[in-house]
């Protein structure tokens, strides 16, 4: 009965959204006080609607109901709860369905906490939300319904990929559609803005907070992605440039172009027609990246089974939404006012070139992951397009984003002098060159390239504490007054730097990880030692456990530095019956500075060595800290009182008036 | 066809571990190599990884027979080649440098080109618009004079 | 309108073109090389004594066709009909190699369902397979009479598939 009612409801969600579209697009366009003040309840009534579809799907996950073949065919019953919870949106439909509810949600976001944006405006957004919903209901119902029954129900499940039942993993879609899905509201109001001609810095301060949010949860969704490969894969490799790892990728890489380019709109009421192609462009490559995945068109690890027909209509909803709001962006985008002059050398100039760099990348990357597709369409040749050609040609486009990184927030607008940017900065260099300097001593002989990546996030991790003592005129004053200061800092400010801080910390985590990382394999008996990193691991024997729906051999390894007991890891090797697969489970000592890996393989036969792999891997824990830091900086940067709508007013801040039209 | 691959990934995934120890070289030299070129090796039943990091029995198979391939003494070019031969250029994770992958190899360095130019042109509009002083147009001269008639 | 502001639009309409050819095909399958050249030399032995294995010589003189299969390889179960069809036939020899399986194994699957094989060679280690670019099974070659591969097809052999690529190729061999 419950699936039943979540069907009706997503059939009743996808009218209510074509009614949003409607009163919220056309009521914006017409100018009709009443339509515009009905979108809001038409799109709170989609909201709710998608949600009640997206309960009756969790309680018939959580229940077993295996007459629902999504239930059935990704779900059983000796899952733990957790994890019954989180398949539902392990497979295509279910997450397509998750995808419906977060767009919902940001409308009905857009409802409740959008009252001071004026309601023409947010009224074209949420129409625009509601051409996106009727879009993926619609593709939803018709193409990839999770309510199908099965008659007759079998007795149980065909059980859940063990490698999907795991927290990291099991988290990463929800974050990561919070993310994609967020940036929708960034192409509303780029399209709501094209329309009505109207952008300006009263645009951006608007739309900030919400691209804010949205490539925050992106940021934590790639990152838990990449944490769960690290720790679940077993090689301590966290980055593959995977095509549906780049699919993520891409749009945060525009999102934070995007970030950026939005500052300049607001303060400065440059680079419009700029901001509003990224805009579009963000959300592009979110949708673009949906289609990826689901249509079969590249092999990924991540891909669900795919179908031709789901292929085909992603397609044209990709078709209709990119294409048509290039076409609007094609038709509207000259009517926006062009904006006064700046310096090269500027903030605006500095802002610029971050947008290059990260542009540039994003297309390098793009280009690479559809390669072999390009090719094939023109020509009988294939090839494969690896880490190799996405390190060669990223990596030289963001090392120097990093180094600009430090410079940018001491330029002032319009017109800037580099040389005494350069001075204040000395000590950055300094602690740049120590830091290079210490760690060549310490792992001499391995990568230059790793001294520039610890040179580069010094640079940058000191640019910002010089930063921060400048503007609590640290050491020019008494401590009291700067710690007076830090308390008047804009949310904008405190945003910023924690997140450049994260964006250091983070460079400095990839760089000591892939380049610094120490690894052993063996064969190792019960007795036999290995010395690893200045570390003495001592192999104590396997035994055999049981888990809630697995069968494991567990290793037991004693590590010493010197003669004190360090640490003891324990991985498993683990057999899922029903799912008849083996993993591997890690086991990770985390320590401020560095990882100890450990990974269990097999005997080569009953009563032999073991095949194990030992890695020391220093700094990794810094990628997932960077990474933390980073999207704390993009919550921080929401706690501003401008987003709060504490600013300066714009000319459209008017409300509608009912009976003037 | 797809299933059929499914299937066969199935079966070939047993729960080995990447590089075994047994496949370890004496000669720390030719291991390191073999790695290297193991590294750039796609593994073609897997979805995405090296064979360097598949368990898959054909990364294996191949793992080994790059280390013959080393101890019999052929250059790093020529174990690659040795495979290349048999499975095309798609096995090499880093793209050769060939005509039909110009444009994915001069790509990024175009792109980057382009943008630099359009930028350069832009700032060069945006730096002389700050140095030329703008003064009002006639119809804006009007216009103001109206404003202020309007409200005095 | 400026012309520049167009630009977007024009290079996402070459884009959604792109994909709209690569959903009909299946990305996986990886085109071999050795279309054109000389079958790689193998000597291989019989899968047990008594039985002919299989070598290069053996191509020459007619037109074959090389399949790889294995006992434990579940899609290749569902190309042995057609496989034991072909045979019938007759209009091409049918070369089986046996791929990293167990001899035993092998026999048994065959005697069970019925052999379609004229030679079988036995590569237990897989290292013919990757000679010819194999890269997992079923794979089927068709070889020509002069020992030169004509086609390669990844995976199961359907009858579309054996009308389409093989026959036309074969009747151009027979000429």
């Amino acid at each position: 009965m419950i699936p039943e009612l979540g069907h009706y409801a997503l059939v009743l969600a996808l009218f209510a959204a074509g009614v949003q579209a409607i009163l919220g697009l056309l009521g914006a366009i017409r100018k009709d006080a009443y339509w515009i003040l009905a979108s809001g309840p038409a799109a709170s009534t989609q909201f709710l609607f998608v949600a009640i579809a997206f309960l009756a799907l969790t309680h018939a996950f959580v229940t077993s109901d295996f007459s629902v073949y999504t239930v059935a065919k990704y779900s059983h019953s000796a899952k733990p709860l957790l994890y019954k919870i989180t398949g539902v949106w392990g497979n295509h439909e279910g997450s397509m369905l998750l995808w419906a509810f977060i767009l919902a949600i940001y409308g009905q976001l857009l409802v409740s906490l959008g009252k001071k944006l004026p309601h023409k405006l947010r009224a074209s957004v949420l129409g625009v939300q509601g051409c996106l919903s009727t879009g993926f209901l619609a593709f939803i119902l018709f193409t990839s319904n999770p309510f199908l029954r099965l008659d007759p129900a079998p007795m149980n499940g065909q059980g859940l990929n063990p490698l999907l039942q795991d927290p990291g993993l099991a988290f990463h879609p929800p974050f990561l559609y919070l993310g994609y899905v967020g940036f929708s509201v960034a192409f509303a109001f780029a399209i709501a803005g094209l329309i009505e001609g109207d952008i300006g810095a009263a645009w951006a301060r608007r739309l900030r907070p919400w691209v804010l949010a949205a490539w925050s949860f992106l940021t934590l969704g790639i990152g838990l992605g990449s944490w769960w490969a690290y720790y679940e894969l077993g090689w301590g490799g966290f980055w593959f440039w995977d095509p549906v790892e780049n699919a993520s990728l891409l749009p945060w890489l525009a999102g934070t172009a995007l970030l950026h380019s939005i500052g300049v709109v607001e303060k400065r009421e440059a680079l419009k027609s700029w901001t509003v192609l990224l805009a579009i462009l963000a959300f592009s490559l979110s949708l673009i990246g949906t289609f990826l995945v689901r249509s079969g068109v590249l092999v990924s690890v991540h891909s669900f089974a795919t179908d031709p027909a789901r292929g085909v209509f992603i397609l044209g909803l990709l078709a209709v939404a990119i294409g048509g709001a290039l076409a609007l962006y094609a038709a509207r985008a000259q009517t926006l006012k062009a904006a006064p002059a700046f310096n090269p050398v500027s903030r605006e100039g500095g802002l610029l070139l971050n947008n290059v760099l990260l542009v540039t990348a994003s297309a390098s990357v793009f280009l690479g992951t559809l390669y072999p597709l390009l090719l094939e369409s023109v020509s009988e040749d294939k090839v494969s397009v690896g880490p190799p050609f996405f390190n060669a040609t990223a990596l030289p486009l963001l090392l120097p984003l990093v180094f600009a990184m430090a410079i940018g927030p001491f330029l002032p607008w319009k017109k800037a002098d580099l040389f005494p940017v350069f001075q204040r900065l000395w000590l950055a260099g300094l602690a740049s060159l120590a830091v290079a300097a210490g760690a060549f001593a310490f792992h001499t002989g391995k990568s230059p390239l790793a001294l520039l990546g610890i040179g580069l996030a010094a640079w940058l991790l000191a640019g910002n504490g010089v930063l921060l003592a400048e503007r609590l005129k640290l050491f020019r004053t008494p401590l009291g007054a700067s710690l007076g200061r830090l308390r008047t800092l804009p949310g904008s400010f405190f945003g910023m730097l924690v997140a450049h801080s994260g964006i250091a910390v983070l460079v400095a985590g990839i760089t000591g990880a892939t380049l610094w990382q120490s690894e052993e394999i063996r064969a190792l008996n019960p007795g036999d030692s290995v010395a690893l990193a200045g570390y003495d691991i001592r192999f104590a024997g396997a035994t055999r456990v049981a888990g809630p729906n697995y069968l494991a051999d567990r290793g037991d390894f004693r590590v010493h530095r010197g003669d004190r007991l360090f640490a003891t890891l324990t991985p498993e090797r683990r057999y899922y019956p029903v799912e008849k697969r083996w993993t591997t489970e890690a086991a990770i000592h985390t320590t401020w500075m560095a990882d100890l890996y450990a990974v269990l393989g097999e005997q080569a036969e009953a009563g032999g060595p073991w095949a194990v792999r030992l890695y020391h891997n220093p700094l990794a824990p810094w990628i997932w800290i960077g990474t933390l830091l980073i999207a704390l900086g993009g919550g921080l940067s929401l706690t501003d009182r401008r987003v709060r709508g504490k600013g300066p007013k714009g000319p459209t801040d008017q409300k509608p008036q009912i009976g003037k039209a | 066809m797809r299933t059929a691959l499914i299937a066969l990934l199935l079966f070939a995934m047993t729960p080995a571990l990447a590089v075994e120890p047994d496949e370890i070289l004496a000669d720390p030299a030719l291991e390191a190599r073999a790695r290297e070129i193991g590294k750039g090796l796609r593994c073609l039943v897997c979805q995405n990884q090296s064979i360097d990091d598949s368990d898959a029995d054909l990364a294996r198979d191949l793992r080994l027979l790059i280390r013959e391939r080393l101890q019999a003494g052929d250059s790093d070019d020529a174990a690659l080649a040795f495979v290349v031969d048999r499975y095309g250029d798609y096995v090499l994770l880093r793209p050769p440098l060939k005509p039909t992958t110009y444009a994915l190899w001069l790509g990024p360095l175009v792109l980057f080109g382009i943008a630099l130019f359009a930028v350069a042109f832009y700032l060069r509009r945006k730096k002389q618009s700050l140095e030329t002083p703008r003064t009002l147009s006639e119809d804006e001269e009007r216009r103001i004079q109206e404003i202020l008639r309007r409200h005095p | 309108m400026r012309m520049k502001f167009l630009v977007p639009l024009l290079l996402f309409a070459g884009l959604v073109a792109v994909f709209l050819a690569g959903l009909g095909r299946d990305p996986s399958i990886v085109p071999s090389p050795l279309l054109g050249k000389p079958a790689p030399e193998f000597a291989l032995p019989p899968l047990e004594a008594g039985m002919a294995g299989f070598k290069k010589e053996d191509l020459l003189g007619g037109a074959t066709l090389v399949n790889f299969f294995a006992s434990w390889c579940v899609p290749c179960k569902a190309e042995h009909p057609l496989l034991m069809q072909i045979k019938k036939e007759g209009r091409v020899r049918v070369a089986g190699i046996a791929y990293r399986d167990k001899p035993e194994a092998a026999l048994k699957w065959l005697k069970q369902d019925g052999n379609p094989y004229d030679r079988i060679g036995n590569d237990p280690l897989g290292r013919t397979a990757i000679d010819w670019g194999v890269y997992g099974v079923p794979e089927s070659y068709l070889v020509d009479r002069e020992g030169r591969i004509r086609w390669k097809h990844v995976g199961v052999l359907m009858p579309d598939n054996w009308q389409k690529d093989f026959l036309p190729r074969i009747e151009s061999l027979e000429k």
